[in-house]
């Protein structure tokens, strides 16, 4: 399975912070900030995951994520969400959108390393 | 039997105190035991001269033992009981326990105040972390730092070795990110501060709360905008530093003010006033008299003076999305500072029936025992061409029950069977609604599974 990872987070030093433990692990992080245009970084990257933020400028991660699950070619894609909005209905909401996973801020490193190791291998 | 004169149990419990028994007590004031025992338990009207040799019987002032003030803390347990009906504790036993244990009495009403203005409380904060964007902005910008915090400090402190580059990269974030961290902890800090003070500050106040906050003081009639002789909207916002600190403020303040300026012109104070004043006035005749709509008269009664006799009344105004876009507060209705209203309210039923008004008598969900009637109607708005879509706004007035006030009565006689409704779900105590959409926070209130799944 293709390692590529792409990041789609719009706090450049969360950001920053991921792609060294990622890439510290054999992974391939490709980074993108903003949320309209995350559908046509993913259709141009081919990533073999995404981590995707909810809280995002132009376009929320949810919206994202439910476009990723009907388009053919990344429903199966997996997806790990980040959000700071850990409440019960929105981690629900995320699960029945179709996330592969979930994980709220704030995280630790492990916790990300851990969630992107079960769904992809480096 | 709640609201029976209770001199009979005050004089049982001070002779009781006294230590003084029934028969003594009786040949002093001289009556029969029997029927000391009739007024002792309140099974006959006292007062005049008895009333004075039973006091002085038991060597008391007479006003120690006579009726007044106790029927308001009656009242008052009377809605604190009714919020535990659990508790079993009666209206037919509220009397006695007043007459005989009135510093408890006391107590229990003190309580039963100070949890009314903490569930106020409670009720307009939890409105606030739910759905003030200001405050979901503030959390989201000190969680995102401390996780960026939290992920360098966790690459800085690993055991693997890093590149002295990168060393340097993740210091200066930790560095910038502290900085944010502790500015993002004092805004938010301000911001509940200002929360936990809900009459005070304007610090965080969104325009429609600093508008509202401004109309309260006048009591939401602006003498200003009256009459022949009214300035215009613009010139009474020029006078009003208030409503100018900043630009949303203003641009807010403005449309509200030049609206109530057009409803003034079309619905003038003084005939509304006379239309008010009749046996059982209709907003519906008056605006059909005045040839104008029903929600602009419904806007006109919610701004009349107090010493109008109208009694209290409060309106809601919201858009096709139900977003509330105007609030006049009425005491014991509350209303959601920031939407996710009670989809039960006649506002939005209106919604979905243009042009047909809706009167409706509304109970609150609560310990209190406040009535309301609403009158709703919901009207096209804008759409000033054939290429633009239709817009709708309802508007939801809301009459408390006063019975000295015309107006409230007329209303109480023309509405149907009362509702059962809440302030949002979250903070709503109703069980098995139908139009719950999320689980209460209350105990014991439909906090179950079965809101989330309206969710999408």
């Amino acid at each position: 399975m293709d390692n590529r990872i792409l990041l789609i987070e719009d706090e450049p030093n969360i950001s920053e912070a991921i792609r060294f433990i990622l890439q510290r692990d054999g992974y391939l992080v490709d980074m993108h900030s903003d949320g309209a245009t995350a559908l046509a970084a993913v259709a141009q990257k081919h990533p073999g995951m995404v981590i995707l933020d909810v809280m995002l400028p132009n376009r929320s991660g949810f919206d994202i994520l439910r476009d990723l699950r009907a388009n053919d070619a990344t429903a199966g894609l997996p997806v790990l969400i980040l959000t700071a909005r850990g409440q019960d209905k929105d981690r629900d909401l995320a699960m029945r959108l179709g996330a592969s996973r979930f994980i709220t801020k704030p995280f630790s490193n492990a916790d990300v390393l851990t969630a992107v190791r079960e769904l992809i291998a480096p | 039997m709640g609201k029976r004169d209770l001199t009979g149990s005050r004089i049982r419990a001070r002779r009781l105190d006294c230590g003084i028994g029934q028969a003594t007590l009786a040949r002093r004031v001289g009556i029969s035991p029997a029927y000391l025992s009739l007024i002792e338990h309140n099974r006959r009207s006292i007062g005049g001269k008895l009333l004075l040799d039973i006091a002085t019987g038991l060597g008391v002032e007479p006003v120690t033992l006579s009726p007044g003030a106790d029927m308001l803390k009656v009242d008052a347990l009377n809605e604190a009981a009714a919020g535990f009906p659990e508790a079993a504790a009666g209206p037919d036993d509220t009397a006695q326990f007043v007459g005989r244990f009135p510093g408890w009495a006391d107590l229990v009403v003190r309580q039963h105040g100070q949890i009314r203005s903490l569930s106020r409380l409670v009720e307009t904060l939890s409105d606030r972390l739910a759905h003030d964007p200001q405050f979901a902005a503030s959390m989201h910008e000190v969680l995102s730092v401390v996780t960026a915090i939290r992920s360098a400090a966790g690459i800085l402190t690993s055991d693997v070795d890093i590149e002295p580059e990168w060393q340097a990269r993740f210091r200066r974030n930790l560095y910038e990110d502290s900085r944010r961290l502790a500015q993002g902890m004092d805004a938010l800090v301000e911001m509940l501060d200002t929360g936990g003070d809900l009459t005070g500050g304007s610090q965080s106040l969104l325009p429609a709360e600093e508008l509202e906050r401004w109309l309260s003081e006048k009591g939401f009639h602006i003498p200003e905008l009256e009459g022949p002789q009214a300035m215009s909207a613009d010139e009474l916002l020029e006078q009003t530093p208030q409503l100018q600190r900043t630009p949303a403020l203003r641009a807010f303040s403005r449309a509200y003010l030049q609206r109530y300026r057009r409803d003034a012109g079309r619905v003038p104070m003084n005939g509304l006033m006379r239309a008010m004043a009749q046996e059982t006035p209709d907003p519906q005749a008056i605006a059909a008299e005045l040839g104008c709509d029903l929600a602009c008269v419904l806007r006109r009664i919610a701004c009349m003076p107090a010493e109008s006799g109208i009694g209290p009344v409060g309106i809601v105004l919201c858009d096709a999305s139900g977003t509330l876009v105007f609030r006049k507060p009425v005491d014991g209705f509350s209303i959601p500072r920031f939407g996710a209203a009670c989809p039960i309210w006649p506002l939005f039923q209106a919604l979905s029936r243009p042009m047909a008004p809706l009167v409706q008598r509304l109970d609150p969900a609560g310990p209190r025992l406040d009535r309301f009637v609403a009158v709703a109607i919901s009207q096209p708005t804008g759409g000033t061409s054939l290429r633009q879509p239709q817009t709708f706004e309802a508007t939801m007035l809301l009459v408390a029950d006063d019975p000295h006030s015309g107006f409230s009565r007329a209303m109480f006689s023309a509405a149907a069977d009362p509702l059962k409704v809440g302030s949002g779900c979250r903070v709503c105590s109703v069980q098995d609604c139908v139009a719950r959409r999320e689980p209460s926070i209350l105990p014991g209130a439909g906090g179950d599974e079965r809101g989330a799944g309206h969710i999408l």
